[in-house]
């Protein structure tokens, strides 16, 4: 179909089931995921299994994405925003190779897009499901050790420990200095971490169209927000949850509106700003945009 | 607005096994509002437990413990649900321990210490929540210059004073102490005595003071409860019970003060 398309397409690889994990796995992960579709931001525990990388590499989201992967599934998968990195690169190839289905850098072309510390610039639609790699789940986590307490705080709503974290940001730097990772709540119920994404990211999952897994395989746990549902950051009255801003726009296609990465371009201090979201990038440069550094794309 | 013929904590045959070992046992006591109890006695008399079943932080093997809730009046703490009892043990009640560091928040300043309690029971706005930590700190005597250091920074007393404002801060009614002064040296002693002292008949406070120092329950406590190998030996009030002791232990207690 176009050309990311079919330089992807790798050779099946014979003598695995689809998708890596056997159907029994896939199904115990897919209760795991109804339960947390059906308790938004609870964290429901799963038989976590010994994947093929180390965990911490997305062993977490790579199970979900197995247990929701069909044959007509087109699947993208980004780190830090980038569809290029070795991390995406090799578990875009490992689907391929265990399941055969197409793969995408196109944001609007796939149905799962599997993640690691961003959500795409592109609004997501209906019926696309964003896999979420995460390495802690539990909000609570530093501020209570004991799992046992941290249960009994969910079941309890117990959550003003959280604003304790805040208040002293607040108190130290004059200002909420918590920039990923930052605490919501879901459905006005479940305090939860959204993963190391940048809070500039955290207004997107607020009543977003499509299905947002989240899977921690170390930590064996999996949770969901549903489509539609109530995320709100947690603030204070009058030091209200706000996102990052840049003074530049990004250098190649000069999107004012995107998350930028800072690149350093040389000894004596140069740098540039680019879109984190290198499909965005893309399709902003192939529709003309220009920023200070860019080229037109169709000279390339 | 209390209703005075009612106590405000009532404890009935209230006992507490460790497998075959007792800790308390037939412990029954009326607290009434603006009272401060001492209960007084050797290492391992049972003090501790007692305090602890109290303050529901242990669940006793007999007995009830009946608290006279603001909202429904009287109630059993143990047939309360888990969260109505954690509700009402950091709004209503405060809990001030022997080692300041087992009830502070080490990690975060002293102004978040004060404060914790007002952002559980739903305060969000920040200037407030710092406002009244200020005038907490200020009541206990530590310097509001202060109040965005960590309590690992501050001497022992201080970091009693916090703990004690800490507990505050949500206007209790009643407040358990485990040896308040324990581990400090004589003149800071006499200072927390003296806030002490003043923040109870000030804001009407009730108390339960479980202390081995006879001296401390002279000061603080209206009313003195000695125990013994887990049970209740004599009680009344404190001047009675330090100048007219009738059990023999308390006779030996009394006689063992050292006079300087």
């Amino acid at each position: 179909m176009n050309m990311s398309q079919s330089q992807e397409q790798a050779d099946i690889v014979e003598g695995y089931n689809f998708a890596y994990l056997d159907e029994q796995t896939k199904r115990m992960i897919r209760r795991a995921i109804l339960k947390a579709v059906a308790v938004p931001g609870y964290q429901v525990p799963f038989g976590s299994r010994e994947m093929p990388l180390p965990y911490g590499w997305g062993t977490g989201g790579i199970q979900v994405t197995a247990g929701v992967i069909g044959a007509d599934d087109t699947l993208k998968v980004i780190d830090q925003g980038a569809d290029d990195t070795t991390n995406a690169v090799s578990i875009r190839r490992f689907f391929a190779r265990t399941t055969g289905v197409a793969t995408t850098e196109r944001t609007k072309d796939a149905t799962i897009i599997q993640t690691r510390h961003r959500i795409p610039e592109r609004a997501l639609s209906e019926g696309q499901i964003l896999v979420y790699q995460v390495p802690i789940p539990e909000a609570l986590r530093w501020l209570e050790p004991r799992e046992t307490e941290t249960r009994k705080m969910h079941a309890l709503e117990e959550y003003g420990v959280m604003h304790v974290k805040l208040y002293e940001d607040i108190a130290r730097f004059g200002r909420i200095a918590t920039s990923y990772d930052y605490p919501v709540v879901v459905n006005d119920r479940y305090l939860m971490r959204p993963s190391p994404i940048p809070k500039f990211d955290n207004p997107k999952m607020d009543n977003m169209p499509a299905l947002q897994l989240f899977g921690a395989g170390r930590e064996k746990r999996i949770y969901a927000i549903p489509p539609y549902t109530k995320v709100k950051s947690l603030d204070f009255e009058d030091h209200p949850f706000e996102i990052q801003k840049w003074d530049d726009c990004c250098a190649l296609c000069g999107a004012k509106d995107s998350y930028l990465d800072e690149v350093v371009m040389d000894d004596e201090g140069g740098r540039m700003f680019v879109c984190s979201d290198t499909d965005y990038c893309e399709d902003r440069r192939t529709e003309g945009h220009i920023g200070p550094m860019g080229t037109p794309l169709a000279a390339e | 607005m209390n209703n005075e013929s009612t106590p405000l904590l009532s404890v009935q045959d209230l006992g507490k096994d460790y497998g075959g070992q007792i800790g308390c046992t037939d412990v029954s006591f009326d607290l009434w509002p603006g009272e401060v109890l001492g209960i007084v006695g050797e290492s391992g008399s049972g003090k501790t437990t007692l305090l602890n079943c109290l303050s529901a932080q242990f669940a006793p093997s007999r007995g009830a413990v009946i608290y006279d809730t603001r909202v429904e009046g009287q109630r059993d703490i143990f047939d309360m649900s888990e969260s109505e009892r954690r509700l009402l043990m950091r709004t209503d009640w405060g809990l001030v321990r022997q080692n300041p560091r087992d009830g502070l928040r080490l990690g975060v300043s002293a102004g978040a210490n004060v404060g914790e309690r007002l952002m559980a029971i739903g305060a969000r706005n920040y200037g407030e929540i710092r406002a009244v930590a200020c005038e907490w700190l200020e009541k206990v005597e530590i310097d509001t210059g202060r109040i965005d250091d960590q309590p690992s920074t501050f001497s022992g007393g201080m970091q009693q004073r916090l703990q004690i404002a800490r507990n505050l801060v949500t206007n209790p009614r009643l407040m358990f102490m485990d040896e308040p002064t324990g581990g400090l040296d004589v003149s800071v002693q006499a200072r927390l005595l003296d806030l002490l002292r003043g923040l109870v008949t000030r804001l009407g406070l009730s108390a339960i003071i479980v202390t081995h120092d006879l001296a401390v329950a002279r000061l603080l406590a209206h009313r003195l409860m000695v125990m013994k190998n887990g049970r209740v030996v004599e009680q009344g009030l404190t001047d009675q019970v330090l100048d007219d002791p009738q059990h023999a232990y308390t006779q030996l207690l009394v006689s063992s003060i050292l006079q300087p």
